[in-house]
Formats: C-alpha cells, structure tokens, sequence
C-alpha cells in the first residue's frame, strides 16, 4: 500500500486549482509530474556543479561526469542491464527508437526483409520502421488485436517468419492499457532468429522491466513519463550488438581518433551519444529513479491495479460509455480509453461526443485528462472512431480524483442532454 | 450561464445533432476538402455559385460538436448570398473569433455570434474556424477558376 498523502506532498504541482476545482490530474501518460527532488536536482547542478562532462580536467567537469555517469548504472541497476554500459541516453523514446532503426536498421534490413510490429503501436514506433522499410524495399507486418482489445497471440506464428529480421512490440499500449505478453514474443522472435525491440515508454514507468528475464535486444522508453524531466530518454541494447552498429549522430564526444578525411569511434555507449548530452536531466532522472525504487514498481503496480479496477467499475456504471481496452486490470495498466455518445430530448436517437468535447467540459471540473488519436492514428481507424477520451493515473492518484472525474463525465452528459 | 454553457449554447447543440445543409453537390458545383489533422476534424464543402451569388452549399463533416456546428451555422449564413457579401461575413467571423478585446460586427452575424463564446477556449478555435478557412480557399478557386487544393490546418 502506498501513502499517497504522502506522495503527494512531494508534487507541489498537485496542490492547485484549476477553474476552482482541486486539480485532478489523469494525463499520466501523456507525462507525469515531477517530485521536489527531482526539480531540485535540476537547480542543484546549475547553481553548484554546472559543467562539460567528459572533458575537464577540473573539479567541477569531474563532480558533474561522475553523477551523469552515475545515473547510467541507476538506469541499468533499475532494468537489470547486465552492464550500465548498455545504457545510451537519447532525448526521449522516439529518439532510441529512430537510433535503432538507422544504426541497426540501416545495416541489417534489406530488400524483402520483414519487420514485424502490432497494431496497437505508438508513431513513434511505426514511422521510423516504414521510412526504414521504404528505403530498403522492406516489409512491414502488423500483428492484430483481438475483440479483447489484446494482442492475437495465435497469429503471431504465422507472421513471424524466416525473413522477419526484427519484432518491435510495445510493452504497454498507451491507448488501449493493454500489456503485452513481451516475454512470450521475444522468444517467438529469436525462435526465428529475429531481433526483439520493446518500446517501454508506457511501460516501464508503471511496472517496470527485466530485460535479462525478458531477454529483449533493445529498449527504449522516455524519462518524463516516470517522474523524470522532459529532454532524457533511454536506449538500452545488447553490448555485442551496440558494438557491431554504426554510429547514429555524428560529432564530438563520440570518436577516438580524427583525421581529416576519416575517424575512428568511440567505444559504447558514447559512440551513440554524439555532442554535448542533457546533463542537468540526466542527473535528474537518476533522482527520478530512486524515487521509484523507494516505492517500490510493484507497490508502483498495485496501486495503479487497485485504481484501474475503481475506475473500470465507476466507468462500466456510467451509461452510454464505451470502454477500449481489456476491462481487466490484471491484463490492463492504469490508462482507460473511452468514449461517450449522448440521447437528447425525446426526439433525437442519441449522438456521439467527441472526445474533445468531453475534455473540455471535464477541465471546466479541474480534472486533466487527454483527447484525440494519442499518436495512434492507424489503431483508430482500425476502431473506426476519430479519437478517444483517456485517464491515465500514476502513484500520487486517488480514488477520489476518479471520483471526480465520473462527476465531471456527468457535467458532459448534462450539457449535451440539453439538445 | 455557466462559462460551459456558454461554450455549449444551445444553438450550437442544436446544429451539432441537426446539421444544416448535409450532403453534396453533383459537378460542376466546386468541391473543396479541408481538415485539422491534429484533430482528426474532416470536411467537404460544395459550393454552386452563378453571377457571382451562391446558390447552394452543401457540407459532410467528422468532428467535434465546436467544428461541425461552425460548419452548419456558416452553411446558414452563406446560402443565397452574393459573394462580395460573404467576403464581409468572413472577415467580420474571422475579427470576431481571432482579435483581442471586445468586437462590434460591421454586419450582421445573426446565429453565428453564438460561436464568440469559443474564444475563451483558445485550443477550440481551430474547430471553429475549420469550414470557415475551406471557404475562403473554395471562394479563390471559384474567383481564379483554378481547381481548390485542399485546406490542411496546423
Ligand atoms: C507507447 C509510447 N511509445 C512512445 C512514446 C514516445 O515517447 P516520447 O515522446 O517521450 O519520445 C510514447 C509517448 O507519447 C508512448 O506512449
């Protein structure tokens, strides 16, 4: 159990009001908020030890090259990384996603190859994969869900072949909830001598990961979305295939030796992290870290498990409510997707609210929840719909704050049964 | 009135659930495309015009109650009118939805004054505003004869 009184002490942000309402803020997945801890590492490093890293030779370049080093074997410790030096800081989880895709990609994917991805899977794990594709007459293939809104592990088999070079599957959908069985397809995938990519920037922060348990060959996932500042994001990936790649950006920081017509790289990971890194945030995300692993991911999980199951139930109550997702917070992380359709006056049959429509009245009750394709576009139109509303909590969220989210769902359908 | 309810006026409601003017219009009527991506709001306009007054003007919408009332209220507000008078209907709902600080129409707007209460939501505008820039660009291609290229908003 955690003491979210306490936690939230720790979030100033959360102590506000919005339009007069206490804030009630379910865009986690969208981004979380920031501890004070994390807030003041950011301004400890620029009063007290701001400088380069890597390259000084004085005090202060030291102090600073030691904490952002230190934070690498945070990140490892946290997903079990065999080695910190597995651990390349990128911007966000898009950035180690595009990484992947041209350092990797761009040696290994050729013609007729086939890259094998989900249906439920976020553009910025879709879009490096077609440009990739594109380039090099690749093929990319779609594993679909089931009416469950899960992925349909029995086709899996049949997509994954022996031209698949590589499955990239997100952990956790940050539409639907669904988790994924990430373990299961990344023995799939090796069974078929392909190469398994999971986008963790749902799920990690939420419930963590073991990539020696789940055997995985890359990672990637985002520091703003687990209590961590914007600008940092991770790429974890195995040292023999990191060392076999070609770089990605280009610059200082990762050669050895320059001449003018030709250089020599640098060894892992600063071969991946060319120029001058986000070094204030880096040493942030590591205070991020800690923070979570005080809680505890699996208290971080049951709680948000005890909040989905609030929340499906209160949301299953409200009528003309449709739910995209599991419904089942067993196979569910703490995101709800869902729309809403409303009957006016008696002559009218009833009418679907865009889901626009119902965030702007909810923020009217200080609840922030997020609208629209969620960067999900081709898993809308295979839903047929233009968007959804979703809440997404984390581990300083309430029973009270779903609560007043179902209130202010109220507030939607009163304004629309005035038709 | 409540400031929702003064987002959510009745008459936008209304054009919400019964839109005006639904449909389309066979050729030569001028057909025009537009869209807010971000939003997933799509639409299509038609536009019949002869001796430079609109005849008719049909309109297919997807989005949000804020875009396709806009919509069905600028179909109103359009139908039977010579174009130069449009021109001012347009420039009249653009001041009104975009400038700063209180507004005096220099014609008369009828229904669409409704929409003013969408300024207070400034992510909302772009919904409303959405039929609005599709006419204008049908309008040019109707004055250079030019086929319209569809109107993508950012
Ligand atoms: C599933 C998933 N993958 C990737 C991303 C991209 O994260 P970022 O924008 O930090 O690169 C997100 C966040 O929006 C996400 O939800």
């Amino acid at each position: 159990m955690l003491n979210v009184q306490k936690i939230r002490e720790d979030f100033p942000i959360l102590n506000q009001k919005i339009h007069d309402k206490p804030l009630a803020y379910l865009d986690n997945g969208s981004t979380s908020q920031k501890p004070k801890v994390v807030i003041d590492a950011i301004t400890n490093y620029y009063n007290w030890y701001n400088s380069n890293i890597h390259r000084g030779i004085h005090t202060l370049s030291e102090k600073a090259t030691e904490a952002y080093e230190n934070v690498r074997k945070i990140v490892a410790d946290f997903i079990k990384a065999p080695d910190p030096e597995e651990i390349i800081f990128t911007r966000n989880a898009t950035e180690a996603v595009n990484l992947v895709a041209y350092a990797w990609g761009r040696k290994n994917i050729s013609t007729g190859d086939e890259i094998l991805l989900t249906e439920m899977e976020h553009h910025s794990n879709l879009i490096p994969w077609q440009i990739l594709a594109k380039e090099k007459k690749a093929v990319l293939r779609f594993i679909p869900i089931t009416q469950n809104f899960t992925l349909d592990l029995d086709k899996i088999e049949d997509l994954i072949t022996s031209k698949t070079k590589l499955v990239a599957v997100t952990q956790m959908s940050n539409v639907l909830g669904t988790i994924n069985p990430v373990k299961k397809i990344a023995g799939l995938a090796h069974k078929a001598k392909a190469l398994f990519l999971i986008d963790g920037a749902q799920g990690v922060p939420h419930s963590g990961i073991d990539v020696a348990n789940v055997n995985c060959d890359f990672l990637a996932f985002t520091a703003h979305k687990m209590l961590g500042p914007t600008g940092v994001g991770v790429l974890y990936g195995k040292k023999k295939l990191l060392e076999e790649m070609d770089p990605f950006i280009a610059g200082g920081s990762m050669i050895l030796e320059v001449w003018q017509d030709r250089a020599t790289w640098n060894k892992v990971p600063y071969k991946y992290e060319a120029g001058t890194p986000n070094i204030a945030d880096v040493i942030a995300f590591g205070e991020a870290i800690k923070y979570l692993q005080n809680i505890g991911m699996e208290n971080v999980r049951n709680h948000e498990k005890e909040l989905t199951a609030y929340a499906l139930k209160k949301l299953c109550e409200t009528e003309d409510l449709t739910i995209y997702g599991p419904k089942n917070p067993e196979l569910q992380g703490g995101i709800i997707s869902f729309n809403f359709s409303a009957k006016g006056g008696s002559d009218s049959v009833g009418i679907d609210i865009h889901p626009h429509d119902v965030g702007t009245i909810v923020d009217q009750e200080g609840v922030a929840i997020r609208a629209g394709h969620h960067c999900c576009q081709p898993l809308m139109r295979k839903l047929g719909i233009p968007g959804t509303a979703r809440a997404s909590f984390y581990i300083y969220n309430t029973k009270e704050e779903i609560d007043q989210l179902t209130f202010a769902l109220g507030k939607v359908k009163e304004v629309f049964a005035r038709l | 009135m409540s400031a929702i309810e003064d987002l959510y006026r009745e008459i936008i409601l209304d054009h919400y659930s019964s839109p005006r003017n639904r449909g389309e219009l066979p050729a030569p009527a001028l057909k025009i495309e537009g869209a807010n991506p971000l939003c997933g709001d799509e639409l299509v306009l038609y536009i019949e015009e002869k001796d430079g007054q609109i005849k008719q003007v049909k309109i297919n919408t997807k989005g949000c109650s804020i875009s396709q009332a806009s919509a069905s209220l600028m179909t109103e507000a359009i139908v039977g009118k010579k174009i130069e008078e449009i021109q001012k209907i347009i420039e009249n709902f653009k001041d009104m939805m975009l400038k700063d600080g209180s507004f005096t129409p220099t014609v008369d707007l009828g229904d669409l004054e409704v929409l003013e209460g969408v300024k207070k939501y400034p992510v909302r505008i772009k919904c409303a505003l959405l039929a609005w820039n599709t006419l204008i660009e049908g309008l040019k291609a109707l004055q250079n004869h030019k086929k319209p290229e569809p109107v993508v908003m950012e």
